[in-house]
């Protein structure tokens, strides 16, 4: 197996969702209902979804029009579930 | 595949390397029939989020309470498995694009392993859940929460049989511009079940 095949900015998201998914686990062990931090952590899981889709499904070199529909997405669900989550 | 086996280093430059010399046009990867799909299927999934958010707003403490007794353990676990998964594959689909077909297998086949992974500590979690009482009768948290889960985990088993395929193809000495787009839809496949994951872990096990 080549080595150079890990030296790849994938590798380098990998490690950041890594991170990003244990201070998710660390803020979200005990807050209280109602908490904006519930906001803050739905938007660090949409935050990881785009990194998801651009680096891993490759969409940071497709189309213009695909890659905006998937931010458009994950702009679109965090804004609503945490729009639900406030105000319901 | 007549006209179009071509050798698949010609397809595409290797993603990660920054050198002028690697960029290319935008890119589809897959077929843009995969995409009406992929999307198709997160706007669905998106629906039932939502339907989640709107039930727990109706009992909040209840959803809260009920949140506290799943196994959050597993839950971190089954997204970390799931992310390095992710990494396996599209670290593979690189290995695929330069002809490295033993790195690319050994990295279907770490998938693989992630997906079992997953699927094991999916079902220890069920049962400890069903046995402690937690059914989806018990409350409407428990109820989207297996609805929710069980669709995923659907997914999830789809999700192997797409990495097999992957794996066979990786195989393959030569791969025509057909299948590499096959490869990259169905490695797009994979990184939907993780990243409807990503947002499942949120909402379940991190939401108050």
């Amino acid at each position: 197996m080549t080595f150079s095949l890990w030296r790849a900015r994938s590798t380098a998201v990998w490690l950041v969702l890594v991170v990003v998914t244990l201070v998710s686990f660390a803020l979200g062990a005990d807050h209280g209902v109602g908490s904006s931090v519930a906001v803050v952590l739905l938007g660090l899981a949409l935050i990881k979804v785009r990194y998801v889709g651009l680096d891993f499904m490759e969409l940071r070199t497709a189309p213009v029009m695909l890659r905006a529909l998937f931010e458009a997405y994950c702009i679109t669900l965090w804004v609503v579930l945490a729009g639900m989550y406030l105000w319901l | 595949m007549g006209t179009g086996r071509v050798s698949q280093t010609s397809l595409r430059p290797v993603g990660g390397e920054s050198s002028a010399a690697t960029r290319t046009l935008p890119h589809v990867p897959g077929e843009p029939g995969v995409w009406i799909f992929l999307f198709g299927d997160m706007v669905v999934f998106g629906v039932f989020f939502a339907t989640f958010m709107y039930q727990r707003a109706q009992a909040p403490e209840l959803f809260d309470a009920s949140r506290h007794t799943l196994s959050i353990g597993i839950g971190l676990t089954n997204t970390l498995v799931l992310l390095t998964s992710s990494l396996f594959v599209v670290t593979a689909v690189r290995a695929i694009r330069l002809s490295q077909r033993g790195a690319a297998q050994l990295m279907l086949a770490g998938a693989l392993v992630c997906a079992l992974i997953f699927i094991g500590l999916k079902a220890i979690e069920y049962t400890a859940k069903v046995a402690a009482g937690h059914v989806p009768t018990e409350n409407d948290f428990y109820l989207y929460f297996f609805i929710l889960t069980g669709l995923h985990l659907f997914h999830l088993l789809i999700g192997v049989a797409v990495l097999i395929l992957l794996l066979t193809q990786a195989r393959r000495s030569h791969l025509s511009a057909t299948r590499i787009a096959l490869v990259e839809g169905g490695a797009c496949f994979w990184h939907l079940v993780d990243l409807l994951w990503i947002i499942l872990f949120a909402l379940l096990y991190l939401v108050s």
